[in-house]
């Protein structure tokens, strides 16, 4: 008989809870932590804009809470996910007709032909961050 | 002030699994991602399909849990290496990501394999979102849950490639309309092979093994 276990390797993650979000959340933390320019260190990042798409398996509202608790302390405490829900669309191989799915149905209303490629709707991308002016002014100024 | 950023949340894990993928070409091993809600009976599918194929084909598993090696140990009496993952270690984790497989893969000695199932943790939503290098996607029902999975958890059964239905030997037992439940997965994505088995019996493994060996060929000879 051979098992063998993984498990006890460690793992730099901490312990969160048993959904994908808190993972998600922490690299939407790192990603945006890393795009604050050296020259703006320490300024306080008002909003992040994320482009989700609808096939994606994320709830926004678990996704604000599981944010909420990783940025404590952080720079981007404070931060608010700007979420901008993608559409789901597809278009038919067969007869190149586009549309926007709004339920499972994944087949193509004109020609009824299951050879679909998907066009948008798997997107969970991080667009940009909004550093607050007031805090950039003052710095600039101080700087000046 | 806006700061560009424009970049993928899970670059991160597309990056690894990328390298997960090419390791995987490189040593000429198929790789399978079981996935399912708990209970279906990945596991079960595994003990039956190992005792059938791993005598011909060399096969290894990865068995992602929360906690317990149980899954591993039942599987591991097939004599095939296994790995157990507890994700607990990892954050206690609801799915398995491609950083882990790269751990696991190197735990284990891939020489001489060409089959490599992975089963992850119980769970049709958060699994479905992480590709871990895998060739194919298998997703797991059974005729003790709702026909209507496929609809509820679209992502999952149109990122797999194949669908299993386990449990007939259940189905005079039960209120299950098997028609409904393929119709269902083949409404999420149409051209779906769905194989009806029993894992207990092993009534209906016939097909799907066979799957598995198309697959495994045709990767050997390059065909993908």
């Amino acid at each position: 008989m051979y098992v063998k276990t993984l498990g006890c390797l460690g793992s730099s993650a901490p312990r969160c809870s048993a959904m994908h979000e808190m993972g998600i959340a922490m690299e939407i933390l790192s990603i945006a932590s890393a795009s604050i320019p050296e020259t703006l260190k320490g300024a306080k990042v008002h909003s992040i804009r994320l482009k989700i798409g609808k096939l994606t398996a994320l709830v926004p509202e678990s996704l604000r809470f599981c944010f909420d608790i990783v940025s404590q302390d952080t720079p981007l405490a404070g931060a608010r996910l700007l979420i901008e829900e993608i559409p789901l669309v597809m278009r038919c191989d067969q007869c190149h007709n586009e549309w926007t799915l709004e339920g499972p149905s994944f087949s193509c209303p004109a020609c009824e032909s299951g050879r679909l490629t998907l066009l948008s709707g798997r997107d969970l991308d991080i667009e940009s961050i909004e550093i607050e002016e007031e805090d950039n002014c003052s710095r600039m100024e101080g700087k000046a | 002030m806006e700061i560009k950023v424009v970049r993928k949340v899970l670059s991160v894990n597309e990056r690894m699994a990328e390298q997960n993928r090419r390791l995987f070409f490189e040593k000429g091993v198929y790789v399978i991602n079981i996935m399912s809600s708990p209970g279906s009976g990945k596991t079960a599918l595994l003990e039956k399909t190992l005792s059938r194929i791993a005598a011909d084909i060399p096969t290894a598993v990865i068995v992602g849990d929360i906690c317990t090696t149980n899954d591993a140990d039942r599987l591991a009496l097939s004599g095939v290496p296994v790995l157990q993952i507890n994700t607990d270690a990892f954050g206690g984790e609801c799915h398995l990501a491609a950083h882990v497989i790269e751990k696991a893969v190197d735990e284990l000695n891939l020489s001489g394999i060409r089959l490599l199932f992975i089963e992850n943790v119980g769970n049709l939503v958060c699994p479905a979102e992480f590709d871990l290098g895998e060739d194919r996607r298998v997703v797991v029902m059974s005729t003790t849950e709702g026909e209507d999975k496929p609809v509820k958890y679209p992502l999952m059964f149109r990122t797999c490639h194949a669908a299993v239905i386990n449990k007939s030997d259940l189905l005079p037992y039960l209120d299950y309309d098997l028609q409904q439940a393929k119709t269902n997965i083949l409404t999420v994505h149409p051209e779906m092979p769905i194989f009806t088995v029993s894992a207990k019996t092993g009534e209906g493994m016939e097909a799907w093994l066979d799957w598995i060996k198309n697959r495994v060929r045709e990767k050997s000879s390059g065909v993908k």
